[in-house]
């Protein structure tokens, strides 16, 4: 069939009206919204113990605060990273979303993508103390943790047992002999799921803060300086560890958590015997086990000091989660409901579900598992906190720094390789 | 009523020939129009977009304002682990030529034969292609976990002395993926083939058969030249799609153990999406783009060309 020009034109003129008359209207639609204030929220907590303390913790929000309305969007952890500074970019950004503190808030606040809390959260943030520190970006707050944890040794007692391990290590040489002791028993010492470079990255960050002082440390995340020493030391004493082939058959293209035969996977089903990561291992682990239950033979202690280092004793790589609030925000309501996160009832339940280590002083009673318990207890001990350095360091220097040493791990550099590696990444724009 | 380029009936038939003219390029022009209205949003704007963006040093947040030239291609060009990627997709072409090509041809001919079960064996080797890329490789993964279905299927039957850490070795785990990705598009080569065999015609077969030629003569000189522009296709396809690898590699180890397994996709996602290099990513999108556009066309003009202007007559002749 032949459309006649006018009815073509009709059909231009109708569509034209159509597009028209629905603007308008979708135009009055936002009009009435905009009289009561709307808080987007993008969390990353889709599974686990966190997701019906969630739900709880928006609609309680909800009821309190009447004249917000609260839209929360769950985003898978991963997803997190490219669709942040997608949104950030567009004229639609979230208002309150994950942030991890660090070198990529420190991107966000230099873009003006976020917003300065210092003046909405001074009444509370002191009850959180030093755990602060790590979402602030030239002493002013752009973000706020709800929880903060530790890396370590996550380890079976069993295994230890039957080693003849009777104590945990508590100097380098002492987690050496360790090693070499499970080795001799027939017991693969340590997991690590190569495949996902950050797990090989915490020794080495480990071993920089128990071998550089404090103030490199800290430096290093302003001037992205690796001149010092220490950092080339870090991976020789790496080194001494990877010589003892301490790891899994195949350890390269291990996944960090996904599976049962990831690193965690091996952990929970009793196939090695230590494994190196961060508080929320148990969660990871029980999720991998048959019974769905955190094994009954998992212990916890710290990563070893270096002895005769510059590090103070007892310093501890760990990194959190918290909530920023972007440019457009509204506010208060945006720091309202961070005051809520913080509030000691919220807090509480994030320690007592096991979903987290709570931040706010006075509640860190209610975290009743006892290895977390001693993981809680170092974090509130610790003379000095570094950041992991992959989330510390602005993105693009950070992942050069995990490649780099999964380069190690391969085989593949030597520990100068690995600190001429980052010192050029750092020079890139 | 006025016609729709603003002139009366009365005019318009004063001068038919141009109205009839101008109506029928506004036809053409509105009929067209959303086509290239989408083509030009979609495809061309990006890759200026991209192009552009190449330019700077951008880490996806901010102003665009720190251009560095040529500097980002230079440093990819200047990157070992970015020459890496680009030689094992180099490599990956040649495999696939070399061994695909023979692989899919032979399983062809064989299927093209009247086979009992002819018809469920074709079905068992297109299989793998319907699968998605994603589902392949979460599914390989498994089977080659170690102590996983390969290993313990080798050491069944005895050859447990073969077993390796298939996708951790620095200097296996690349042809590891290429045993992979040959299960996965193998059946796709098939498939064109069979269809490239049955428009062979049967009496040209006859014909050399009653002028003496062995059945090995016979696929020499009609087989094979009648199946040119099918193979042909079926390369410039297996070339494309190995310089573009992406999913299975990504999913499988991540371009890893210490870069043993990237391509430049995987180069360029590493760069983009885990480290922010907006930029630089953009600049090493827009080299894969130039050697992809480079390649077609010299394959146009250098290798369909023939199948194009003298088609397949012209060759048995």
């Amino acid at each position: 069939m032949k459309i006649s020009h006018t009815k073509m034109w009709k059909l231009l003129v109708l569509a034209a009206v159509v597009g028209v008359a629905a603007t308008l209207l979708s135009a009055a639609g936002t009009a009435a919204e905009k009289q009561s204030v709307t808080l987007v929220w993008w969390h990353n907590v889709t599974q686990g113990p966190g997701v019906k303390l969630y739900k709880d913790i928006a609609s309680e929000f909800q009821k309190k605060n009447p004249d917000i309305t609260l839209k929360v969007v769950p985003l898978q952890n991963e997803q997190f990273r490219t669709k942040i500074p997608i949104a950030l970019q567009s004229n639609d950004p979230p208002d309150v979303f994950q942030s991890w503190g660090g070198g990529g808030l420190v991107d966000q606040q230099k873009a003006g993508k976020v917003t300065d809390l210092t003046k909405y959260v001074a009444p509370w943030i002191k009850t959180i103390g030093g755990s602060a520190a790590g979402w602030q970006v030239n002493g002013k707050q752009y973000a706020v943790p709800y929880s903060v944890g530790v890396v370590g040794f996550w380890f079976n007692k069993q295994l230890f047992k039957q080693a003849g391990v009777s104590a945990a290590p508590k100097t380098w040489p002492q987690f050496l002999a360790v090693v070499s002791k499970l080795k001799n028993a027939g017991i693969t010492p340590l997991s690590v799921g190569g495949k996902d470079t950050w797990t090989e990255a915490f020794y080495w960050d480990y071993l920089a803060v128990k071998l550089c002082s404090k103030s490199v440390m800290q430096q290093s995340a302003v001037t992205y300086s690796f001149k010092d020493p220490c950092w080339v030391k870090a991976g020789k004493y790496l080194q001494q560890l990877l010589d003892l082939e301490p790891f899994q058959d195949g350890f390269l293209a291990t996944p960090a958590q996904q599976t049962p035969t990831s690193a965690a996977g091996l952990m929970a089903n009793a196939k090695v015997a230590m494994e190196l990561q961060g508080h929320w291992d148990p969660g990871t682990m029980a999720a991998l086990t048959p019974d769905q239950k955190v094994p009954g033979f998992l212990g916890w202690f710290p990563f070893p000091n270096v002895p005769g280092s510059k590090a103070v004793p007892g310093s501890l790589l760990g990194g959190g989660d918290g909530y920023a609030c972007s440019s457009q925000a509204p506010q208060p309501a945006c720091s309202q409901l961070l005051a809520y996160i913080n509030s000691p009832s919220v807090q509480r339940r994030i320690g007592s579900t096991g979903f987290g280590l709570p931040v706010r002083r006075g509640t860190q009673s209610s975290v009743k598992d006892p290895n977390l318990g001693t993981v809680l207890k170092f974090r509130t001990t610790s003379p000095f906190i570094q950041l992991y350095l992959d989330q510390a360091y602005s993105a693009a220097i950070g992942q050069a720094l995990n490649t780099a040493i999964g380069k190690q791990f391969a085989g593949k550099a030597t520990p100068a390789q690995v600190v001429a590696e980052i010192a050029k990444a750092a020079k890139k724009k | 009523m006025t016609t729709l380029d603003g002139t009366t009936a009365g005019r318009a038939s004063a001068r038919p020939a141009v109205v009839r003219l101008r109506r029928k390029w506004l036809e053409i022009g509105l009929f067209l129009a959303p086509a290239i209205a989408l083509y030009v949003i979609f495809l061309i704007v990006p890759v200026v977009q991209a192009v552009r963006y190449s330019l700077y040093a951008w880490n996806g947040l901010e102003e665009l304002t720190d251009f560095v030239g040529l500097g980002n291609y230079r440093e990819a060009f200047g990157d070992p682990d970015f020459r890496q990627a680009m030689q094992h997709n180099g490599i990956l072409v040649v495999l696939s030529l070399v061994f695909q090509l023979p692989l899919a041809l032979g399983v062809a001919l064989l299927l093209n034969r009247r086979l009992p079960g002819r018809s469920v064996l074709r079905l068992i080797f297109f299989m793998p292609y319907v699968l998605s890329e994603a589902i392949t490789a979460v599914v390989f993964l498994q089977i080659l976990q170690p102590d996983g279905l390969a290993d313990e299927f080798l050491r069944r039957i005895g050859l447990g002395g073969l077993v390796q850490l298939w996708l951790a070795d620095l200097q296996l785990v690349f042809f590891t993926l290429f045993v992979v990705i040959t299960w996965k598009y193998i059946g796709f080569a098939i498939i064109l083939f069979l269809a490239g065999l049955q428009g062979i015609p049967r009496e040209l077969h006859e014909a050399a058969a009653m002028d003496g030629a062995s059945s090995w003569r016979s696929l020499q000189y009609v087989t094979l030249p009648l199946l040119g522009p099918t193979i042909r296709i079926w390369a410039f396809l297996a070339i494309i799609g190995s310089i573009q690898l992406f999913d299975i590699v990504w999913i499988m180890t991540l371009g890893g153990p210490a870069g043993a397994s990237s391509t430049m996709a995987t180069y360029m996602v590493d760069q983009g999406v885990n480290s922010y290099r907006i930029g630089y990513a953009t600049s090493v999108a827009v080299i894969l783009f130039g050697i992809c556009f480079v390649v077609s066309i010299l394959y146009q003009l250098l290798v369909l060309r023939r199948d194009v202007i003298g088609g397949t007559a012209k060759m048995v002749g």
